[in-house]
C-alpha cells in the first residue's frame, strides 16, 4: 500500500473511528491523497462534505480491495473552491458535482459540473446538455415518465442517424431528501427511511445501515441475524437479477423465457414475505438484529420453494443461452471496455461483466459473508451478453448458497438490545446488494445524533457506465443496454 | 434445441395464471397480516404504548382521546400490534383495504374499526371503463417497490390482460393515472402535465403509503405527501408496497369485477 496511508484512518468492513482521530489534512492534500490511493488500485466509495463552523470539510473513504482496507480521511474547514480531483480520476465526477451542489464548494477544473438533482422549478433536465453539432445530427430527449411502469429520468441522446456519438443522463427526479432527513436521528423515521431509499435493494440499504449503527454502538448483531441478513441479500440479488433476464429477454422478443422469469423473480420475493411477511425483506433488519426468527418447520418450507423456483428458473435461462436469436443480440452489443470500468469506478454485476473481480462480499466481508462464500462472478467482455452471464451466475451461486445455509442456523436469539450509537464517531458499511456496492457513512455529533448520514447507491457509480455503453450504439438498442444494468433512479436520487 | 422444451414445458405446467376471481383468493404470507383492525373501545384508559412505536405517525390521538389510526399513513410493519397491550389493534390477514375516499381509511370509532372497501365507479364512468381501463403509471418519487409489484400484475401469474386493464406509454392512449411515491417536488411538473395530457373523463390511482400521505417521507420539504396534493384521486390502495393481491383487488373493485361472495377471507390471527 502507498506510504500515503498514515495520513488516512484505516478502517475494517463495519467499523468506526473517533472523529478526532480522522486525520486531517488541507483540502489540495486530501486531493492528492485521494488520487494517489487511486493510482494504487484505490476505489473511491465515498467523497462528501461535512458543515463546520468554519466552512466545509470534505470527508473521503476509500477503499483498497486488496488490503480488505477502507480508508478514511478528512480536509480541514474551508470555503470557497479547490483543485478538482475529477481531471486526474473520472471517478469522482458525480462525487464533486454533488459536493458543488450540496455545500457550495467548487471544484475547479471539473470538466463538466452542473447539478445533480437540484430543480430550479421546471425540473431537473432543464439545464444544458453536452450538444455534438453538425447539420446530419440529431438530438433526442426522453423522460423524465417513461413508457412503462419505470422510475423517472431523462435522456438526452445526441445521434447521427440511428448511432448515438453521446448519451448524458440527467436524474434528480426521485429525489425525496432522505439524506438530510436522516440528521438528527436516529428517531422512528429512520428505518422507514432507510428501507425505502431504493426499495428492490431493501436488504441491502438496511444492512449497510443495521452495520453503521451497530458499528456506532460497539455491538456486534447475534449470529442469527446475520444469517438472516445473508439469506434476505441472497434472496434479493436472485429475485432481482432473474426478473432482470427475464425483462432482458422481453426486449429482444424472446418470450418464453420472459414469461416464465417474470413468475420466478415473484417466487423468490415470496421467500422473502415466508421470512418477514414483505416480499423486499421490509422488517427484516434492525439494528441489533433481526425482527424474525425462522423456525425448522420454516426452512423446510423455504427449501421446497426454493428448490422449485431455481429449477424453474435453470429450465427458463437455458432457453435463452440455447437461443441464437438471444445471443446475437446481446453479443457486442453495449460494451463497456476493462479500462473504462476502473476508470470510473463501475461496481456490483456491471463491472465483474467487465472482467473486474470486484465485489464487496469477497473483498470487505462482513457479517455471514465472513463464514460462509459466494463464488465470485466474473465475466469478460464488458456487453450485454456478459452482464446477462454474471447475472446468471449470481443467480446460480447465490442460489445453491441459499439452499445450504437455510438448513444451517446458528443457535441463539435473532436480536440483542442496542446502546445509544457513540458520539463523534464515524462509521462505514459496505454491503454488496444486487447492483453493487452500497455504501453508507454515518457520522455522530455530540449527543450520539446522526450529524451527516451519506448514502452512496451503487448506481450513483453506475449510470456512467450505461452512457458509455451507448456510445456508437444504434438508439434503439437502449432499452437492451438500460436492461442490462438496470440502475435505480431512487437509490441515486435519494 | 429450446424451441421443443418450450413447448413440451407449456404442455406441462398448463394455463399459469391465478383462478382469482373466479375462484377463492390466495392467502398471503402468514407473517403479512394483511388489514388492521382498531377496536378503540379496547383501548385501556391511558394507555399511549402504541403511539411512539409507529414510523410514520398513522397513530394519533383524537382531540376528544380516542386512539385513531390511519391506514393511509401505515407502513404495515405491525409493531403496534405488538406493542398494544389488549389486542385493541389486530391484523386480520384481509388482502382487501383499498378505499374510494382518503377517509374511509381512517380507523376512528364504532363502525369504522376497519378500512371502508372501495365501491365501483358510477355508472357513466363504469360504462366507459369497466370492460377496458388503460393506465398511465407515473412514479413520482416512489422507491420501485409499489412499481415492482404493480409490474407484477402483469405477469402470467396475475394476467391483468384478462381484466381489459393494460398499462400504457403514453398518457394520451389512457383512461387514467396510477401514481406511486409521495409525489417529489421534481416530479411535481411532470405529474401534472402528464395528468393534463389524459383525455376527460380520466381517474386517478394513488398505490402505496407514500401515493396517500407520504409515507416514510411525509413532512420531507423535498415532497408534497401524496398525489391527492397535486391531483383528485379516486382510489387509494394502501401498503408499503400494497401486496399485488391489495392491488388488483382495489382495481377490480373500482370496476365492478368482484362477485362479493366469492371475496369473503378467513379471518387470521
Amino acid at each position: 500500500m502507498n506510504a500515503n496511508t498514515s495520513s488516512t484512518a484505516v478502517l475494517g468492513n463495519g467499523s468506526a473511528v473517533a472523529w478526532r482521530d480522522v486525520p486531517e489534512l488541507p483540502v489540495q492534500q486530501l486531493v492528492d491523497l485521494a488520487a494517489g490511493q487511486i493510482e494504487n488500485g484505490g476505489r473511491l466509495c465515498a467523497w462528501f462534505g461535512v458543515n463546520e463552523p468554519a466552512g466545509v470539510r470534505i470527508v473521503a473513504v476509500i477503499a483498497q480491495d486488496a488490503e480488505n482496507a477502507l480508508l478514511v480521511a478528512r480536509s480541514e474547514p474551508f470555503s470557497g473552491g479547490y483543485e478538482a480531483l475529477t481531471p486526474r480520476h473520472a471517478q469522482a465526477h458525480l462525487f464533486e458535482r454533488e459536493l458543488w451542489e450540496q455545500h457550495g464548494i467548487e471544484p475547479r477544473g471539473h470538466p463538466w459540473l452542473k447539478p445533480v438533482r437540484r430543480d430550479r422549478g421546471d425540473g431537473p433536465a432543464v439545464v444544458d446538455f453536452y450538444r455534438v453539432e453538425g447539420s446530419e445530427i440529431h438530438e433526442v430527449a426522453v423522460g423524465p415518465v417513461h413508457a412503462g411502469i419505470i422510475e423517472p429520468g431523462h435522456f438526452r441522446f445526441q445521434c447521427a442517424g440511428e448511432e448515438v456519438l453521446h448519451l448524458e443522463i440527467a436524474l434528480g427526479y426521485q429525489h425525496r431528501g432522505i439524506e438530510e432527513a436522516l440528521v438528527n436521528g436516529p428517531d422512528r423515521r429512520t428505518w422507514s427511511r432507510v428501507e425505502t431509499i431504493a426499495g428492490d435493494s431493501t436488504v441491502a440499504h438496511a444492512t449497510a445501515h443495521a452495520l453503521v449503527m451497530e458499528a456506532l454502538a460497539n455491538v456486534e448483531a447475534p449470529l442469527k441475524a446475520q444469517w438472516l441478513r445473508a439469506i434476505g441479500l441472497e434472496l434479493e440479488r436472485v429475485a432481482n437479477h432473474t426478473g432482470d433476464l427475464g425483462a432482458l429477454a422481453n426486449d429482444v422478443a424472446f418470450l418464453p423465457t420472459s414469461s416464465a422469469c417474470g413468475k420466478f423473480r415473484g417466487e423468490f420475493l415470496n421467500l422473502t414475505a415466508l421470512i418477514c411477511g414483505n416480499r423486499f425483506g421490509r422488517g427484516l433488519v434492525r439494528a441489533g438484529g433481526s425482527r424474525f426468527d425462522v423456525d425448522t418447520a420454516r426452512s423446510k418450507r423455504f427449501a421446497e420453494q426454493l428448490r422449485a423456483a431455481r429449477a424453474g428458473v435453470e429450465e427458463a435461462a437455458g432457453w435463452l443461452w440455447d437461443a441464437a436469436s438471444v445471443r446475437a443480440r446481446f453479443e457486442g452489443t453495449g460494451m463497456v471496455t476493462g479500462e473504462q470500468a476502473a476508470e470510473i469506478g463501475l461496481v456490483g454485476p456491471a463491472a465483474r461483466a467487465c472482467g473486474l473481480v470486484r465485489d464487496v462480499r469477497y473483498d470487505h466481508p462482513a457479517g455471514w459473508h465472513r463464514f460462509a462464500q459466494v463464488p465470485v462472478a466474473v465475466w469478460p467482455g464488458g456487453d450485454v451478453f456478459a452482464r446477462a452471464r454474471v447475472r446468471w451466475l449470481e443467480i446460480q451461486r447465490s442460489g445453491a448458497f441459499l439452499e445450504e445455509q437455510i438448513e444451517g442456523a446458528p443457535e441463539g436469539e435473532e436480536r440483542v438490545a442496542m446502546p445509544e450509537p457513540g458520539p463523534d464517531t464515524l462509521a462505514v458499511a459496505l454491503v454488496e446488494g444486487w447492483r453493487g456496492e452500497t455504501c453508507h457513512v454515518a457520522l455522530t455529533g455530540a449527543r450520539g445524533e446522526f450529524r451527516r448520514y451519506k448514502v452512496v447507491d451503487p448506481s450513483f457509480h453506475n449510470w456512467t457506465g450505461l452512457a458509455l455503453a451507448l456510445r456508437g450504439q444504434a438508439i434503439s438498442d437502449f432499452p437492451l443496454c438500460n436492461k442490462s444494468f438496470n440502475l435505480s433512479y431512487c437509490g441515486f436520487d435519494v | 434445441m429450446f424451441a421443443s422444451e418450450v413447448i413440451a414445458h407449456r404442455l406441462r405446467t398448463g394455463c399459469q395464471t391465478l383462478r382469482y376471481p373466479a375462484g377463492p383468493a390466495p392467502s398471503l404470507p402468514d407473517r403479512h397480516g394483511g388489514a388492521l383492525r382498531l377496536d378503540a373501545a379496547r383501548c385501556p384508559a391511558g394507555c399511549d404504548d402504541c403511539l411512539p412505536v409507529c414510523p410514520t405517525e398513522a397513530i394519533q390521538r383524537a382531540s376528544d382521546g380516542t386512539v385513531v389510526l390511519d391506514l393511509g399513513r401505515c407502513l404495515f410493519c405491525g409493531d403496534c400490534v405488538e406493542a398494544c397491550p389488549e389486542q385493541a389493534i389486530q391484523r386480520t390477514g384481509d388482502h382487501r383495504m383499498a378505499v374510494r375516499r382518503r377517509e374511509d381509511l381512517i380507523l376512528n370509532g364504532p363502525g369504522r374499526e376497519e378500512a371502508r372497501l372501495a365501491k365501483a365507479l358510477e355508472e357513466k364512468l363504469l360504462k366507459l371503463f369497466g370492460r377496458s381501463l388503460r393506465l398511465r403509471q407515473v412514479s413520482a418519487g416512489g422507491c420501485n417497490a409499489c412499481e415492482a409489484d404493480t409490474n407484477v400484475l402483469g405477469t402470467i401469474g396475475w394476467d391483468i390482460g384478462r381484466f381489459g386493464i393494460q398499462f400504457v406509454a403514453s398518457p394520451r392512449h389512457a383512461d387514467g393515472l396510477l401514481i406511486t411515491g409521495p409525489v417529489t417536488r421534481n416530479m411535481e411538473m411532470a405529474l401534472r402535465k402528464t395528468y393534463a395530457a389524459v383525455a376527460e373523463p380520466k381517474i386517478v390511482i394513488a398505490v402505496g403509503a407514500c401515493a396517500i400521505s407520504g409515507g416514510p417521507h411525509r413532512d420531507s420539504p423535498e415532497q408534497l405527501n401524496g398525489a391527492d396534493s397535486v391531483v383528485p384521486v379516486d382510489l387509494y390502495i394502501p401498503g408499503c408496497p400494497p401486496h399485488p393481491l391489495t392491488t388488483l383487488d382495489g382495481l377490480l373493485r373500482l370496476l365492478g369485477r368482484l362477485d362479493e361472495n366469492l371475496q369473503r377471507v378467513g379471518r387470521g390471527s
